[in-house]
């Protein structure tokens, strides 16, 4: 295939941007290569582990199965987006907090996931909780930590709201 | 980066059409989910692919002034589920897609998808085979309607010639409305992974009299192909739903699907909960039968 690019805009974090990307290049290439966001994992790049989860016009996704050409026009949000002037989101903090964190590399993607799943509001049981993140895998803590984390944040925010 | 050779992207059906025609070695793309991993496994690398992403005419269900369901070809599974007439009248379907893969796969992959693709453990197709859905394809002689039961040739083929657009599931209303349905997937895991043997039951009950007015039963990974169990369903209809009933419904679908062996599961396994799921899933469209009539028995 000839080296033709394609001129790609679309919203990262808040912030415009215009990339030239190959059409053949997954999202995850333009956000890690191009945009230096490397929170997003290179995992099984065949979206079964999730470590490349971002969110997309409020939806997870996996990046590594998401060609870079499909975000012209997207919304787009990555970890780095998440904190603000250097605070940590309170999911961020819980999962420190729960011990939900070990070798860390899933922890980008599993955030990503809990992210959208407490901007939706709802008070879920933990057997939801756990399947609204089963599209995130975790080979060292054995999950509880993050359901834990996920379940704490959702308690609070229902408290806040009485 | 993916081996793809060359990428067009289509607006419009009739743009994909005559992309397509142009194209004729081009594969038709829409979530990816399966097209991306066939190319990064090599199966499928090197090809040209046709984007039907951005073609916004397939895309949602409606509800027309007949009362037939249109779901378009493009519609994600997860907004599937969430869909409000998906969910009033043919809540099966939005339940089964809910078990594809994860949250994210399900974010992307597409009905249309799931069923071109012509995977016999498909999780929407069992549950399409049973409302005797028909398929509107667009193609350069102005299009045909297919019934999805016709659709399937043979482990991964499907009857979709060059050129040709999947470009809605169609359920009419006499398939649906009085018909309570109930997916049941076998896997070994809750989340991502494929079915070993599913099986989408849906029935017309007459709760009064207790009897089976009509019922389908639908398997996937039973057959090379998603297969119905039409000697079973011809054996039961009509007749009292009881315990009789469920037992011969059990082994008649054994005596009737051909499962095989596979690293996944061995047949004798595989026609063991054939019957059991079968079963199951009749039973639990006769209580939901029953919670209708407890209701007030809503009409579509």
């Amino acid at each position: 295939m000839k080296k033709e690019k394609i001129l790609v805009q679309c919203v990262v974090n808040g912030e415009e941007v215009a990339e030239y990307v190959d059409p053949r290049e997954s999202l995850l290439d333009m956000l890690r290569n191009h945009l230096g966001l490397t929170s997003v994992k290179r995992g099984c790049e065949v979206g079964e582990c999730g470590a490349c989860t971002v969110i997309i016009d409020g939806e997870t996704i996996d990046s590594c199965i998401y060609l870079a050409v499909w975000a012209e026009g997207k919304n787009i949000r990555t970890l780095e987006g998440l904190e603000k002037n250097g605070e940590l989101t309170r999911i961020q903090e819980a999962f420190i907090e729960e011990g939900a964190v070990q070798c860390g590399f899933c922890t980008p993607g599993f955030i990503m996931s809990a992210t959208v799943l407490l901007e939706q509001g709802k008070e879920l049981t933990r057997e939801e909780i756990k399947k609204k993140m089963s599209g995130n895998l975790c080979r060292c803590t054995g999950y509880q930590n993050i359901v834990n984390a996920v379940e704490k944040v959702m308690r609070e925010n229902t408290e806040k709201a009485e | 980066m993916y081996d793809i050779e060359k990428y067009y992207n289509a607006k419009t059906v009739s743009e994909a059409v005559s992309l397509l025609k142009e194209h004729p070695d081009a594969r038709i793309i829409s979530g990816g989910s399966d097209v991306l991993i066939k190319i990064r496994e090599g199966r499928m690398a090197g090809t040209s692919l046709v984007s039907i992403r951005d073609v916004e005419e397939i895309k949602g269900i409606t509800r027309n002034e007949d009362g037939d369901i249109l779901i378009g070809a493009g519609t994600v599974f997860s907004h599937i589920t969430a869909d409000p007439i998906i969910q009033k009248y043919i809540p099966v379907l939005g339940e089964a897609v809910d078990q594809v893969g994860g949250p994210q796969i399900r974010n992307i992959g597409t009905i249309g998808g799931n069923i071109c693709n012509g995977a016999v453990s498909a999780d929407s197709v069992p549950t399409v085979f049973s409302y005797n859905s028909l398929l509107h394809i667009a193609n350069e002689d102005g299009g045909r309607i297919a019934p999805v039961r016709e659709f399937y040739l043979g482990p991964g083929r499907v009857d979709l010639h060059p050129g040709e657009v999947l470009t809605h599931v169609v359920i009419p209303k006499k398939e649906y409305a009085g018909y309570h349905g109930h997916y049941i997937k076998y896997s070994m895991r809750n989340a991502m992974d494929i079915a070993t043997l599913s099986c989408s039951v849906v029935s017309k009950i007459d709760t009064a009299k207790n009897i089976l007015e009509d019922v389908r039963i639908t398997f996937g990974v039973a057959a090379p192909v998603p297969y119905r169990c039409v000697e079973t369903e011809e054996k039961l209809k009509g007749r009292t739903l009881d315990e009789g009933l469920y037992q011969e419904l059990e082994e008649s679908v054994r005596g009737e699907i051909h499962p095989r062996d596979s690293w996944r599961a061995s047949r004798d396994f595989r026609l063991q909960i054939g019957g059991e799921i079968a079963k199951r899933a009749l039973i639990r469209t006769a209580e939901l039968a029953g919670e209708d009539t407890c209701k007030g028995g809503e009409e579509a």
